[in-house]
C-alpha cells in the first residue's frame, strides 16, 4: 500500500511542538513540587521523549498498517505492553541519571500515575492516527472510484456517439463514385459534404453542448447527403423558431434519430417518404419531435428492437441522468419520437 | 442478347452499374427496379440471365425477394453489407460487389459470371445459396411468402402452426394460410423454441396458440388450437410439448 497523502513531513513539527508543551508542563510541576530544575527536566525529558518516540513508531505502523474494526481487545493488550515496557525503561533511566533519594522515593510512589497516564497517552495516539489514516483512506479510495467511474463513463459516451453507420458511409462513397462518371461537379459537392459531416463525427467532446442551429446545420449536412443516395424518395421538412435556435443541445444528438428515422421510414415503405423535425421550446425545455412513416404491418416484428434508439436513450442517461428523456409513439401510420432537452439556465 | 436486371434501391447505385455495363455490348439491361417487389414482377416477366442485387432493400431484402423465386436467375450482389456476413454466400453467389467498387473488380465479377454461365449446375448453386442466406438472423422473425402475384410478410408472431405440404410447408395464419418452398426441419431449425414446438413429424404449433389437450384414440393426444383447429400430437411430440407447458 502507498503511504497516505498526509506525510510525516507536515504533522511531525506540530506533534513535537505539542510534546515540548507537554514536556515543559510536566517539569514545572515538578519543581513546583519542589524538585531542582535539573531534575525535572531530566525527568520530564526523559519519560516524554521516549514516549514521543513510541508515539511515532505507532504512528508509522499505523500509516502501512491497521488492525481491522474488530480488533481493538488485540491493540488494548499491545497497549498495555508498550506502557509497561515505557515505564520500566523509564524507571531504569532515571535511577540511574538521578541519585537524590527524595526525588527516587516520589518516582517509585508516582510509578502507577506514570503508567496511567502512558498508556492513556500511546492508547489515545493510537486511535487518533487509526482514525485519521484510515478517514484519508478511505477518501482515496471514493477518489480513485470516482475517478474510475467518470473514465468509464467518458469512454461509453465516446462509443455512443460514435456509432455511425457503416452502411451509411459505404453507400455514400458508392453515389460518389457514381456521380464522378456522370456528374463530376456533384461528386465534388458531395464529397465536401460528406468531409465535413465526418469532421463533426470526430470531434471528440461527447459532453459538448451547441446550439440547435449548428445542430441543425449539421443535421442538414447529413439530410442531404441522404437525398443525393435515395433521391426523390426522401424529403424532409424541419419546423423550429427563431428563439429556440439559441438554445444548447449535446453535439450529434439528432443525427443518430433522424438516421433510426430514415432508415425505418424508407426500408418500411416502397414510396415516397417526408420525415418532419419539429423544435418546440416548452417549459423551460426543448422538445424535438422527429416522425417517419411506417407501416404497422410489416414493422411490428422490428418493434422489439427498441427502433435502435437504446444508445441515444443511454447517453441522455448519462449527460441528464433521467431516464425519460426519449419517448416514442406510434399512431396513424406515423412514428414519432420525442426527446426532450432540459435546459438548466 | 443477354438480359440483365438491376435491383437497388439507390438510383445513383443503379447507374453505376449502368455505366460499367456499357462495354459489355451483348448485354441489355431490360429494367431497372429500386425495390424486391418490383425485382419480382420484372424476373418473372422478362427471365433475365443475370441480376444484380442489392441486399438492404424496402420491405424485403435481396434474399428474401430471392427466396421468392421459382427459377432464380445467375445473382451478383452489389452491397455496402459487411464483408465476413457476404463471405457465407462465396460458394454460392457468382459474385458479390462491396461498394464502393471499381470498373476492375466489376469485370472479375463478369468474368466469373460467364465461366458460370456457360456451366449446367448454375442453378443449384442458387437454390443453396437461398438455403444459406435464410440463415440471416434478420429473417428469424418473419417469413416472406408469395401467393400468385401477392408478396406478403408474415411475422412470426401471426403464424398459428405450420403443416408438411409434399415439398412444402402450409403456414397457417388468421387470414388464411400460405404455402412455402421450405422443409419442416428448417423451420423448427429458425423458429424461436419458446414459442414454437414440433409436435408431430408434420406439424409445428405455436405455444400460445394451444387451448386444450385432448386424449385420442389409445395412447394419442390432440392439441386444440385458439382458432379450433385439431392437431395431432405424436408418441415423441407429447414429452416435448409437455416439458415446454411445464406440466
Amino acid at each position: 500500500m502507498q503511504a497516505p497523502e498526509l506525510s510525516n513531513r507536515k504533522m511531525i513539527f506540530p506533534i513535537i511542538l505539542l510534546w515540548i508543551a507537554w514536556g515543559t508542563l510536566q517539569a514545572w510541576v515538578l519543581t513546583w513540587s519542589g524538585f531542582l530544575l535539573q531534575t525535572a527536566i531530566i525527568d520530564s525529558a526523559v519519560s516524554n521523549g521516549l514516549l514521543m518516540g513510541i508515539g511515532l513508531t505507532v504512528r508509522n505502523i499505523l500509516r502501512y498498517y491497521r488492525p481491522g474494526r474488530g480488533r481493538f481487545f488485540y491493540m488494548f493488550v499491545w497497549n498495555f505492553c508498550i506502557a509497561a515496557i515505557w515505564i520500566g525503561v523509564v524507571k531504569w533511566a532515571l535511577s540511574q541519571l538521578i541519585t537524590d533519594p527524595t526525588y527516587l522515593a516520589f518516582l517509585y510512589k508516582s510509578l502507577p500515575v506514570r503508567f496511567f497516564i502512558a498508556f492513556l497517552m500511546t492508547g489515545w495516539m493510537a486511535l487518533i492516527n487509526w482514525l485519521l489514516f484510515s478517514f484519508e483512506e478511505n477518501s482515496e479510495n471514493e477518489k480513485r472510484k470516482a475517478d474510475a467511474d467518470k473514465l468509464s463513463k467518458d469512454a461509453e459516451l465516446y462509443k455512443l456517439r460514435q456509432q455511425l453507420h457503416p452502411h451509411f458511409l459505404f453507400n455514400s462513397l458508392n453515389s460518389i463514385s457514381s456521380l464522378t462518371g456522370s456528374r463530376p461537379e456533384e461528386a465534388r459537392h458531395m464529397i465536401q459534404q460528406l468531409a465535413d459531416f465526418l469532421r463533426g463525427t470526430l470531434k471528440n467532446d461527447e459532453k459538448l453542448l451547441v446550439s440547435l442551429e449548428e445542430e441543425l446545420h449539421y443535421l442538414q449536412l447529413y439530410l442531404d447527403i441522404e437525398k443525393v443516395r435515395f433521391g426523390h424518395r426522401l424529403s424532409t421538412e424541419i419546423k423550429y423558431d427563431e428563439l429556440s435556435l439559441k438554445l444548447p443541445v449535446p453535439q450529434m444528438l439528432l443525427q443518430p434519430i433522424v438516421e433510426n428515422a430514415i432508415k425505418f421510414g424508407l426500408y418500411d415503405t416502397t414510396g415516397t417518404v417526408t420525415i418532419t423535425i419539429n423544435v418546440k421550446s416548452e417549459n423551460g425545455q426543448l422538445a424535438i419531435a422527429i416522425q417517419n412513416p411506417f407501416d404497422p404491418q410489416t414493422s411490428q416484428s422490428r418493434q422489439g428492437t427498441g427502433f435502435g434508439l437504446s444508445s441515444i436513450q443511454r447517453r441522455l442517461y448519462l449527460l441528464y441522468a433521467r431516464k425519460d428523456l426519449i419517448e416514442t409513439k406510434a399512431e396513424n401510420n406515423l412514428f414519432t419520437t420525442t426527446v426532450i432537452i432540459p435546459q438548466t439556465a | 442478347m443477354i438480359k440483365a436486371i438491376l435491383i437497388d434501391d439507390e438510383p445513383l447505385a443503379r447507374s453505376i452499374l449502368a455505366e460499367y455495363l456499357q462495354s459489355y455490348t451483348d448485354i441489355s439491361i431490360v429494367q431497372e427496379c429500386s425495390d424486391g417487389f418490383e425485382g419480382v414482377k420484372a424476373i418473372t416477366q422478362h427471365q433475365p440471365d443475370l441480376i444484380f442485387l442489392d441486399v438492404q432493400m424496402p420491405k424485403i431484402n435481396g434474399f428474401e425477394m430471392l427466396e421468392l423465386l421459382d427459377t432464380p436467375p445467375a445473382v451478383i450482389f452489389t452491397t455496402a453489407f459487411d464483408e465476413y456476413a457476404m463471405k457465407a454466400f462465396e460458394a454460392h453467389a457468382v459474385d458479390y460487389l462491396l461498394k464502393p467498387f471499381s470498373k476492375e473488380r466489376f469485370d472479375k465479377a463478369m468474368k466469373k459470371w460467364k465461366e458460370h454461365y456457360e456451366k449446367p449446375d448454375g442453378k443449384e448453386a442458387i437454390q443453396s445459396l437461398i438455403e444459406s442466406a435464410s440463415q440471416q438472423p434478420d429473417q428469424y422473425n418473419r417469413v416472406v411468402v408469395k401467393t400468385g402475384s401477392k408478396i406478403r410478410i408474415i411475422p412470426m408472431h401471426e403464424i398459428q402452426y405450420l403443416e408438411a405440404d409434399d415439398d412444402y410447408v402450409k403456414i397457417h395464419t388468421a387470414d388464411g394460410s400460405h404455402l412455402k418452398k421450405k422443409t419442416m426441419s428448417y423451420f423448427e431449425e429458425v423458429l424461436d423454441k419458446v414459442q414454437f414446438v414440433r409436435v408431430h413429424r408434420s406439424y409445428i404449433i405455436q405455444i400460445q396458440q394451444v387451448t386444450r389437450i385432448e386424449p385420442y384414440e389409445k395412447e394419442g393426444h390432440l392439441a386444440i388450437l385458439k382458432s379450433g383447429a385439431r392437431i395431432p400430437i405424436s408418441k415423441t411430440g407429447y414429452p416435448k410439448l409437455k416439458s415446454i407447458l411445464g406440466i
